[in-house]
């Protein structure tokens, strides 16, 4: 086998690669470079602008997370907005709960949905879910224009440095906050608390996310290929707390399979290292 | 003329590539003698970073790349002769007013100009006629000139030399400036016409009429506004009624002979750009500025305005490329917006005074800042609107004009409390900045709604610049001796 590795920077310092077979797919899309490789240890994985989205071997970790902390919070959770995600993976995982009854997903680039459905059947089966509904549109600009409220508002967004940048702004929140009914609960995904760059932007969202919801707690998994393997997502609501109104033994009665998620895990995620309470302190 | 090329910028970097051995300025010897300047602005920026030499001809006196570089920014707008200028378009304005007044020599021109008019009649002593221009009730903002009004000035001033137009004004709004031309020529005045906002009329599709096109005079136009280049060059435009050459005199009295390459070669790629791609550039602008002003609109409360304004005389025409928006309606002076969107949300835009803000759009802009903007104003709405009352409207104040602006500004004068300047001829200029058109100019007499004014708009935030006394809490007024002017 030819010695092919993909590599990511991490850091301007540290670099992180991952063995290749081969590249399925390239492309320019109008906002974003689009690639799909085959790896041995990671099996496919989908990069924009050459940063490292999910792969197939360790996405359900991520997809897991930033769905069911919050339908374990709130089992009542009917209507649901999906900002990105263009991969399907929140919706699979979403796609769980028959209590559900929509599920609107703006993400702004076709491409990625299409790529995604060509090569990576694992997550973009979520798009067969009769209730979802896909948006092509800027997050930023759909949840402006919504006139319905929500239960839950999940954004998986890119990093603040591409088109995912809007989703990270004061604005883009408080529309948030608009589009959200009083139980409304928002998750973010919330970059890593690690490297320079990924907690300066971890911070910000945080500062922001708190000038506009009244509770706003951050909670953490480990995801192998994101920088550092230490993720971060952020919980935010009009009222609800993440322990507090958590109900183990109804989402334990709700009989859904999962790998990475439980309802001790989901208590445990909440309680975050020093350094990491530290950073977020700064803000409050 | 052949808009392809950019003889300026290809000498420059002809010289660069000489690899000339520099015993001339500037000292840092391109960037070498400042490393950390040279790491900040980079090695291609310090090394074209030069003075005037054979190869790059002299701004003060061009006889080679320059002139032909200005041959062909005067073919591209239009004009007879044109000017490249590194003092700002300031400059422009200075050298267009100089060149044609006198000491006690009379100006027809609206009282919304920008100070750079007025501080010119300082230097040159000229005596302002002013024409009011008409406001807007609702938006508060001053128009344009009524052919009616100048009309009017006209007759009752046969002697005036010279009429000054602004096309548009900051909020985009411009004069009926043909027919004023035509009625100006035919009273033997000539026309100048400030168009520091109007770059883009040259090169755009379905734009208001430029200055040369109207037959004007003299412009004095920033491109580096709308046009793209750096920040500081802009360009004078004259017709062919024009002494070039006596122009170029006056120039130089107030100019720099070191003009910057910088600002000089940015006006020359600029030029060819404009010439080569306007239509283009110009047309997403106004795309931008259109969706942005619909989508503004739907929000509710703010009122982004636009076409429907024109009158076909005070509003005779209207930039679409303007992203003005008034916020009187949200319970918020446009200044509170300003404030509001730099300080929450990171998004700094052109102005806010009383009643509007200017969101500056351009060819620089993509769809995600604009729909940043939008966004933010919305929220904005959600969390701040109040009631309408006790918001002041920045209604036109006319001014009642004691001596011309250098008499007032030479003369003996005496500090006193803001409050009790009330009376006294000012001596100084007071205005909010940006827009920096002036509330008070030397020579005027002020009155206590000027104070008043002054006092609301430190109140709600504006900046307010001219005065000797920073925070403005005092004014120079004239001695009592020198009061009749």
């Amino acid at each position: 086998m030819d010695d092919l590795w993909y590599s990511e920077y991490h850091s301007p310092n540290v670099r992180f690669s991952i063995r290749v077979t081969q590249q399925l797919h390239h492309e320019h899309s109008d906002y974003q470079t689009v690639s799909v490789y085959d790896s041995p240890e990671f099996g496919r994985f989908l990069t924009l602008d050459g940063v490292l989205m999910l792969t197939e071997r360790d996405e359900f970790i991520y997809h897991e997370m930033i769905v069911h902390v919050p339908m374990a919070v709130n089992p009542d959770i009917r209507d649901v907005l999906v900002i990105g995600a263009g991969d399907g993976g929140v919706a699979r995982e979403l796609g769980k709960y028959p209590g559900i009854r929509h599920i609107d997903i703006a993400e702004i680039d076709r491409r990625v949905t299409e790529v995604c459905r060509e090569y990576l059947p694992q997550t973009a089966c979520g798009f067969d879910d009769p209730r979802v509904e896909l948006h092509i549109e800027d997050g930023l600009k759909y949840v402006r224009h919504t006139r319905k409220t929500y239960d839950l508002i999940i954004v998986d967004s890119t990093d603040p440095s591409g088109p995912g940048e809007v989703l990270f702004t004061r604005e883009f929140y408080g529309s948030c906050f608009g589009a959200l009914n009083d139980r409304g609960i928002l998750i973010n995904q919330h970059e890593s608390p690690f490297y320079a760059t990924d907690a300066q932007a971890m911070q910000s969202a945080h500062k922001r996310i708190l000038s506009v919801f009244p509770v706003s707690r951050v909670y953490q998994a480990h995801i192998p290929t994101y920088p550092s393997g230490h993720w971060l997502f952020g919980f935010s609501s009009k009222g609800l707390t993440p322990l507090g109104d958590m109900d183990p033994l109804a989402w334990n009665r709700l009989g859904i399979q999962t790998r990475y998620y439980n309802t001790n895990l989901h208590c445990g995620a909440f309680y975050l290292p020093n350094y990491v309470e530290e950073l977020l302190k700064r803000d409050e | 003329m052949d808009q392809t090329g950019a003889p300026l910028y290809a000498a420059l970097e002809a010289v660069r590539d000489a690899r000339i051995v520099p015993f001339d300025v500037p000292g840092h010897k391109r960037g070498r003698g400042n490393k950390a300047l040279t790491e900040f602005l980079g090695e291609r920026c310090l090394s074209v970073d030069v003075n005037s030499m054979k190869p790059l001809d002299n701004l003060c006196h061009p006889v080679s790349v320059i002139k032909e570089a200005e041959a062909l920014a005067a073919d591209a707008f239009g004009a007879t002769n044109a000017f490249f200028m590194v003092g700002g378009t300031t400059s422009a304005v200075q050298a267009m007013m100089l060149s044609t007044l006198k000491s006690g020599d009379k100006v027809i021109l609206p009282r919304n100009v920008h100070q750079s008019v007025i501080n010119s009649l300082v230097l040159c002593g000229a005596i302002p006629v002013y024409v009011n221009p008409q406001t807007h009730g609702e938006l508060g903002i001053a128009l344009g000139m009524s052919a009616g009004d100048v009309q009017a000035a006209i007759a009752a001033n046969a002697d005036a030399k010279a009429i000054l137009v602004n096309n548009p004004t900051y909020y985009g709004i411009c004069s009926p400036l043909k027919q004023i031309t035509e009625m100006a020529h035919q009273n033997g005045m000539r026309v100048l016409v400030d168009e520091a906002h109007g770059t883009h009329f040259y090169f755009g599709r379905k734009m208001p009429i430029s200055a040369m096109a109207a037959g004007a005079d003299m412009a004095a136009v920033s491109l580096h506004k709308s046009g793209g280049s750096l920040t500081q060059s802009s360009i004078l435009l004259c017709g062919p009624n024009i002494n070039a050459h006596y122009v170029r005199q006056v120039i130089n009295l107030t100019q720099t002979t070191s003009g910057s390459y910088l600002l000089l070669s940015s006006l020359d790629i600029s030029r060819r750009n404009l010439a080569l791609n306007g239509v283009e550039l110009f047309d997403k602008v106004r795309r931008f500025a259109q969706y942005a002003r619909e989508e503004i609109n739907d929000i509710g409360d703010y009122y982004a305005f636009s076409r429907e304004l024109i009158n076909g005389d005070s509003v005779f025409d209207f930039d679409e490329t303007k992203l003005s928006v008034n916020t009187l309606n949200l319970g918020l002076a446009g200044i509170e917006v300003y404030d509001i969107l730099r300080d929450k949300y990171d998004i700094q835009v052109e102005f806010g005074d009383l009643g509007n803000i200017l969101a500056y759009v351009s060819v620089g802009d993509k769809n995600k800042n604009i729909e940043r903007l939008i966004s933010a104003m919305c929220d904005i709405r959600r969390l701040y609107k109040g009631k309408r009352a006790n918001l002041m409207e920045s209604e036109y104040i006319s001014p009642a004009v004691a001596m011309s602006p250098q008499t007032a500004f030479y003369a003996k004068k005496r500090s006193v409390p803001l409050a009790e300047s009330v009376g006294g001829v000012c001596a100084e200029f007071v205005m909010s900045y940006p827009p920096g058109i002036p509330i008070l100019a030397p020579g005027e007499i002020v009155t206590r709604q000027l104070v008043e004014y002054i006092q609301y708009a430190k109140a709600k935030g504006c900046v307010l610049t001219g005065p000797e006394s920073m925070d403005v809490s005092h004014l120079n007024i004239l001695e009592e001796a020198n009061r009749v002017g």
